[in-house]
């Protein structure tokens, strides 16, 4: 008959309104600044720049601790052009104990990101990961927007608080890069050393200084 | 005077009692001012009450808490709503036209207070007694279509101008039902003043009231006038002239700040009257609903069913879907119309055929047989399943 959906309709919605009262399962809302909601480990919105160092490092250490090379790119495969960086002048030691140059600027604004997350996919040096924060209002829509290394250098610790599963493959990979590294570095040295063995066997007389070298090698 | 009649007639004696300080030919002209501001300062109060209880309560109903930040409970959000409007930019499109989209709000507001010159909201409470009390509310009504189209037509707005034609086509069509379903009080009272209209229900069957309502045709009127009220004031189901989903915000999509507060205030003050009408015609405007309770003041039992008919409004809006178009005025001509037609002639009949339980039969046999039918004629032609598109080669 006419008008009996509706009946049921108002009966459902009778029903919603009292039982709200009555049972707090059925509010769902979490009320957000007081509790919130638990941060899923595959939430992603903003880069951060990851350094090796302790959480609480001061900015010298912070930035000496970064592991991008500034390589430049992440800068160009970066779909809205948010990422600005200006490549350092001289070089510093990456975690292998290679000399690499470092971003001497390396700047994200954070209102143009699109939180693609391609930055972080196309990076070869672990050196740039997304972050979880997202309460990041500020009142100048330009500058405070625009974040520059010392606001996205984040601690490898902070990395494994945010994404556990994903930072312990990525430390595992690093760790078996720089054995890998370690062991060539070591079978260089030592066929350095056999060289230098056999290049110093035929001549029984050796230089002193020679001599004391060679067990540094 | 007893303190219980005074304190039902509080209103009348403090009116009264500040005239008194004016000189006599001053007196009249203070007593209406006096009273105007009442009504102007009562109305939008229950305004910005119901905009919070209206959010909390369809909060409720989608299992939400709704505002529960401003102040205790959330109750004073109106505050900051209404500080938010006044201080928000206001602004006026450059090719709209700017005399016509500055006064189609003010139009909306004055129209709308002027319907409750005649709502009689306790006893000897009335700004205006008019022996057409009835005529005038509803001329007066049917002109916020005016300020509705005005509104659209200014914008120079696809948006507005398409709410504003809905707005249109739908109050002009609920318009007729809406009158024809409150002729039949009209015909039963012999008097078009409301005051007359709330005397006549005034008796009591033994602790029940002779409410209109409780007529078979009071009933099937009572029912028509809320579902044309509900369509006339543009609250859901009806509330195609300002769907948000498809015309962004109808008619008012133009405005903004305080003028958007104004349509906003408008629309809440219509509903106010238009529900205050239907508590007139049908339930015993400001008497007691039980003999029991005459010692309650008259004003207290008015808003108290003004407060319930509200309730409902917003039940129902936290239930319905928005119809379509043509659901609308298929609705409004092919059920409404010839019901409420059907409605006059039972009236004239349960008038006719004197006491008894023969007429009460035979008027509620009627307009059930009428209702069901009806029902079955509109269902017929639905093809309820799914829908099949035709694009354009």
């Amino acid at each position: 008959m006419l008008g009996e959906g509706m009946l049921k309709g108002l009966a459902e919605t009778a029903k919603n309104f009292a039982g709200s009262f009555v049972s707090k399962d059925r509010l769902t809302t979490v009320q957000y600044p007081e509790e919130r909601a638990p941060v899923i480990e595959n939430t992603r919105d903003f880069p951060f720049l990851v350094y090796d160092g302790a959480d609480d490092a001061s900015d010298e250490a912070k930035l000496a601790g970064l592991r991008c090379v500034a390589c430049q790119i992440c800068e160009k495969e970066c779909p809205p052009k948010c990422i600005y960086i200006v490549k350092s002048t001289d070089k510093k030691p990456d975690y292998v104990g290679k000399p690499q140059i470092y971003p001497a600027r390396f700047d994200i604004d954070i209102s143009v990101c699109m939180s693609c997350q391609i930055c972080v996919e196309v990076c070869p040096f672990e050196a740039i990961k997304m972050d979880t924060e997202f309460e990041l209002s500020t009142t100048d829509r330009f500058g405070g927007l625009l974040y520059d290394r010392e606001q996205l250098a984040r601690s490898n610790q902070h990395y494994h608080k945010i994404h556990p599963t994903e930072a312990a493959e990525v430390d595992a990979r690093l760790a078996e890069e720089k054995a890998k590294s370690e062991a060539k570095a070591k079978a260089a040295a030592e066929a350095a050393a056999l060289k230098a063995a056999a290049a110093a066997a035929p001549k029984p007389v050796v230089p002193a200084a020679i001599e004391q070298k060679e067990p540094t090698a | 005077m007893s303190l219980l009649s005074q304190l039902d007639q509080i209103f009348v004696l403090l009116q009264h009692w500040v005239a008194g300080f004016f000189p006599t030919w001053l007196q009249p002209f203070v007593g209406t001012v006096l009273a105007v501001v009442g009504i102007v300062a009562a109305f939008p109060g229950i305004f910005a009450v119901t905009t919070v209880l209206e959010r909390k309560g369809l909060g409720r109903i989608q299992n939400r808490l709704g505002p529960n930040r401003v102040g205790p409970f959330g109750f004073f959000q109106p505050v900051a709503d209404g500080i938010k409007s006044l201080t928000k930019e206001d602004i006026v499109p450059f090719t709209a036209d700017g005399l016509v989209h500055f006064l189609a709000p003010v139009v909306l507001v004055v129209a709308v207070f002027l319907g409750f010159a005649v709502l009689p909201i306790g006893r000897n409470m009335v700004l205006a007694n008019m022996d057409a009390g009835l005529l005038f509310f509803f001329a007066i009504g049917a002109s916020t279509e005016l300020s509705v189209f005005m509104a659209g037509w200014s914008s120079r707005n696809k948006y507005s101008l398409l709410g504003a034609m809905r707005a249109v086509a739908q109050m002009i069509s609920y318009e007729v039902p809406l009158l024809l379903s409150a002729t039949v009080i009209v015909m039963m009272t012999g008097s078009l003043s409301t005051v007359k209209i709330v005397e006549a229900q005034g008796g009591f069957t033994g602790f029940l009231p002779h409410w209109y309502v409780f007529t078979p045709w009071g009933f099937a009127g009572f029912v028509l006038f809320v579902i044309a009220a509900l369509a006339e004031t543009n609250r859901s189901p009806f509330d195609l002239p300002e769907g948000e989903s498809e015309l962004v915000a109808g008619y008012f999509t133009e405005y903004s700040g305080f003028k958007f507060a104004l349509f906003f205030l408008g629309e809440y003050l219509g509903m106010f009257s238009i529900a205050g009408f239907a508590i007139t015609l049908f339930l015993g405007g400001w008497g007691a609903p039980f003999s029991f309770l005459g010692f309650v003041p008259s004003w207290g039992w008015f808003f108290l069913k003004l407060l319930g008919a509200i309730a409902l409004f917003i039940w129902l809006r936290g239930t319905l879907p928005r119809l379509r178009q043509d659901q609308l005025m298929n609705f409004a001509w092919k059920f409404m119309l010839p019901m409420t037609l059907l409605n006059l002639v039972v009236a004239g009949a349960w008038r006719f055929m004197g006491e008894g339980i023969l007429r009460w039969l035979i008027c509620s046999a009627v307009l059930l047989a009428a209702y069901v039918l009806l029902g079955r004629v509109l269902m017929r032609h639905q093809k309820l399943g799914p829908r099949s598109y035709r694009y354009a080669e």
